[in-house]
């Protein structure tokens, strides 16, 4: 088994705290997992992505081929189409659906839904609504990893125990608010 | 010792520390900043050896040095063009007879992603005839690590270990060694002739190492980190990797159908036998290294021979960026794998923070220069460097830390007016001081502007090797006269007022300098999240 992720967004957005969670729970369920981040300039509001791999066999690459993603995760709907030729033929795109525009051309929003739906499967979150309705608007990345739990390799429990461990210093309440934000995202 | 998750960075850190580290220094600098983090939030909480940054690389490496000839193991930290930075330190030490083991890890950046050049560091430990290991992994990170410390006892020469963004900032699972190695005692080397390189003893001291130079090409034939298998059934390519060159030619190999003769190499000087025992089991070699053609320029030589070598020099790999699985792929005769590319996206660069004190500064050197058509604005190495990009387009040049104030200075002699240099605190202390005191020493008329934002912003927010309060009493002590030392606060209700005060220290026909001074706002976040962890 293998299963290899595109995860996007634009700096700030906490990307690499979507990788953080995903790699921790696949741990957890005995899976080899190679993450690859960028830090340094690009964090600063522009582009940002990841490759996160998973197998139950060792990883030799960190980066994952064109073409042969299993899905692409994002907190931002133009951001995760920035990189669809990663996607293999049967793979997904789940995104937030909020855009985050920072940049004076940014295209009509209704182009972009279009495009990512033009991928077979793809879903388009509510984060900003889940998060709020779970208590805790900063909990988006929380509702984009449930919704993403729907494919990922991972059990839903052993993500939910990386996001607890995650948020532990900071009390039980963040814990669950952010523990609902996750089950709305997976639609629970 | 149980499995640890670490970056790439972490991984060399920990093995520095497990091989009985004493000392850790360097300057921060994408993608090796984590090398020395990692190191000190453990000296933080063990207090069991120094871990700190220096005012820039050179400084480090001599730091580092100074732990050496005192008998303690020490790491000395950098990306690429710090190299360049501590490349005095680092080409002399190389005949010094190091005492503690000593081992520079520099982080080179192929691609460009966060930094101004692609060079490759390979080239320095040849010309300094220094070995170099090269890790792929993190666990090999961490091994090559512990084993760098080592032969740099035995051998008594700085080891360099070369690492590349991908590696830097990847992430997986380390398995650590059982055995901790306790640090040195403090032991001044016997030989204090071999820190002196006076030129009849250097002359002496290059001869040596030229010797042991020899000793380093017995441990490359013979060391696991370069690894030959034959494969006597296929003949018609072998693979040389090096670095992550290994993991994308591995990535394609269940594609090639075949496993071709194989020789990785991690550990530099090249083992020439076994390169010539692959060339004799195949009819075409080709080389896969991330950086430049370095193994395949020595392997081509000039003269026509033997073997047809295929590699970067002839485009069956791109020359510049960064290698991946797709980049190497069609060098293996595999087919493009097909993909669905969404185009017409808008880029959406890097950019100023939102309410960047940057970005006030630069509104008021745009408008204080707006009726000069003759003027130059150089810049430097920071955040402060996206001021180039619109909507701000208020500086003309980046080059290398430090350029900023030479360049303005050289402009405004050849009759470039006016001449401003924009730099920050951090880079001003790295390497600009001395641009400083030129400048001084000429009444040069220039107009320097120090970004004083408290923090090193661009790598993370590490702290700036003095403090914002020690700046004026600095600039005063190397001579700048105190009528031209100005402060201003760049908010948005000064811009008028810091506008007309650049304008006016433009016009004076001398050296001017003008702090703008307000906390990089991710630096505030920081601060008030660590005093409220105290409370």
């Amino acid at each position: 088994m293998k299963y290899d992720i595109i995860l996007a967004g634009v700096g700030g957005q906490g990307v690499l705290s979507l990788a953080a969670i995903i790699a921790k729970g696949a741990m957890k369920d005995g899976l080899q997992v190679r993450q690859s981040e960028v830090h340094g300039m690009s964090q600063r509001g522009g582009a940002v992505m990841s490759h996160l791999r998973l197998s139950d066999s060792n990883i030799s690459s960190d980066l994952v081929r064109k073409g042969t993603a299993d899905l692409i995760l994002g907190m931002e709907p133009m951001e995760v189409l920035r990189y669809s030729e990663f996607l293999a033929p049967e793979g997904v795109i789940i995104t937030a659906k909020e855009p985050f525009i920072n940049i004076p051309n940014y295209p009509e929003i209704q182009s972009i839904y279009d495009k990512v739906n033009g991928f077979k499967g793809s879903r388009l979150v509510e984060s900003v609504a889940l998060a709020k309705e779970a208590g805790n608007a900063r909990a988006v990345n929380m509702v984009v990893i449930g919704a993403a739990a729907s494919v990922l390799p991972v059990k839903a429990e052993s993500l939910k125990e990386a996001i607890s461990e995650l948020f532990a210093a900071k009390g039980a309440d963040t814990v669950a608010k952010n523990l609902k934000a996750f089950d709305l995202g997976l639609g629970k | 010792m149980s499995e640890l998750v670490l970056l790439g960075d972490e991984a060399v850190a920990l093995g520095a520390i497990h091989a009985g580290l004493s000392g850790a220094y360097g300057y921060p600098g994408t993608p090796s900043s984590e090398i020395l983090e990692y190191l000190i939030n453990e000296a933080e909480k063990t207090k069991a050896f120094r871990a700190t940054w220096s005012s820039n690389e050179k400084t480090a490496y001599e730091e580092a040095l100074g732990t050496s000839i005192a008998g303690k193991r020490a790491i000395v930290t950098m990306k690429h063009v710090g190299l360049n930075v501590a490349a005095d330190p680092f080409m002399n030490s190389a005949l010094l007879k190091i005492n503690g083991g000593l081992v520079i890890v520099v982080a080179d950046d192929p691609g460009m992603h966060s930094s101004q050049g692609e060079q490759d560091s390979r080239f320095f430990a040849d010309f300094a005839k220094v070995p170099c290991f090269e890790p792929t992994n993190q666990q090999e990170a961490y091994a090559m690590t512990r084993e760098a410390f080592d032969l740099s006892e035995k051998w008594k020469v700085p080891v360099l270990i070369r690492m590349v963004t991908r590696l830097a900032h990847s992430r997986a699972v380390i398995t650590p060694w059982e055995k901790i190695r306790p640090q040195n005692p403090v032991k001044k080397t016997e030989d204090t002739r071999g820190w002196r390189l006076l030129p009849a003893i250097a002359q002496k001291l290059w001869i040596d190492l030229l010797e042991t130079n020899k000793e380093f090409n017995s441990y490359s034939e013979a060391t696991d980190f370069n690894k030959l298998t034959i494969n006597p059934d296929y003949k018609k390519v072998g693979i040389i990797t090096t670095g992550l060159g290994k993991n994308y030619f591995e990535e394609n190999l269940a594609d090639m159908g075949v496993k071709p003769s194989h020789l990785h190499i991690g550990f530099y000087p090249a083992p020439a036998d076994k390169i010539k025992k692959l060339a004799d089991s195949v009819d075409k070699i080709l080389v896969i290294e991330e950086g430049y053609p370095f193994i395949e320029t020595k392997l081509r030589g000039i003269l026509p021979q033997s073997i047809a070598i295929e590699g970067k020099l002839d485009g069956k790999i791109p020359m510049t960026g960064e290698l991946d699985p797709d980049v190497v792929r069609p060098s293996l005769g595999l087919d493009k794998i097909a993909t669905k590319k969404v185009e017409g996206l808008p880029g959406r660069p890097p950019q100023l923070c939102q309410g960047c004190p940057h970005v006030d500064t630069y509104e008021a050197i745009n408008l204080a220069v707006k009726d000069y058509p003759q003027h130059l604005v150089a810049s430097d190495i920071g955040c402060y460097s996206l001021g180039a990009l619109p909507p701000y387009n208020a500086i003309e040049t980046i080059i290398c830390m430090g350029a900023s104030i030479g360049t303005a200075q050289g402009a405004a002699e050849a009759g470039l007016r006016p001449a401003l240099a924009v730099i920050g605190d951090s880079t001003f202390y790295h390497s600009g001081l001395t641009g400083l005191v030129n400048a001084v020493a000429a009444n040069a008329p220039i107009t320097l502007i120090i970004l004083d934002n408290s923090t090193v912003a661009m790598t993370g927010g590490q702290a700036t090797i003095l403090p914002s309060s020690k700046l004026y009493p600095l600039i005063i002590g190397l001579g700048a006269d105190p009528e031209h030392v100005k402060t201003i606060v760049p908010v948005k209700k000064n811009l008028e007022e810091n506008a007309a005060i650049i304008k006016k220290e433009m016009e004076y026909e001398g050296l001017s300098v003008i702090i703008s001074v307000r906390e990089c706002l991710e630096e505030a976040k920081r601060r008030i999240k660590r005093e409220a962890m105290k409370k």
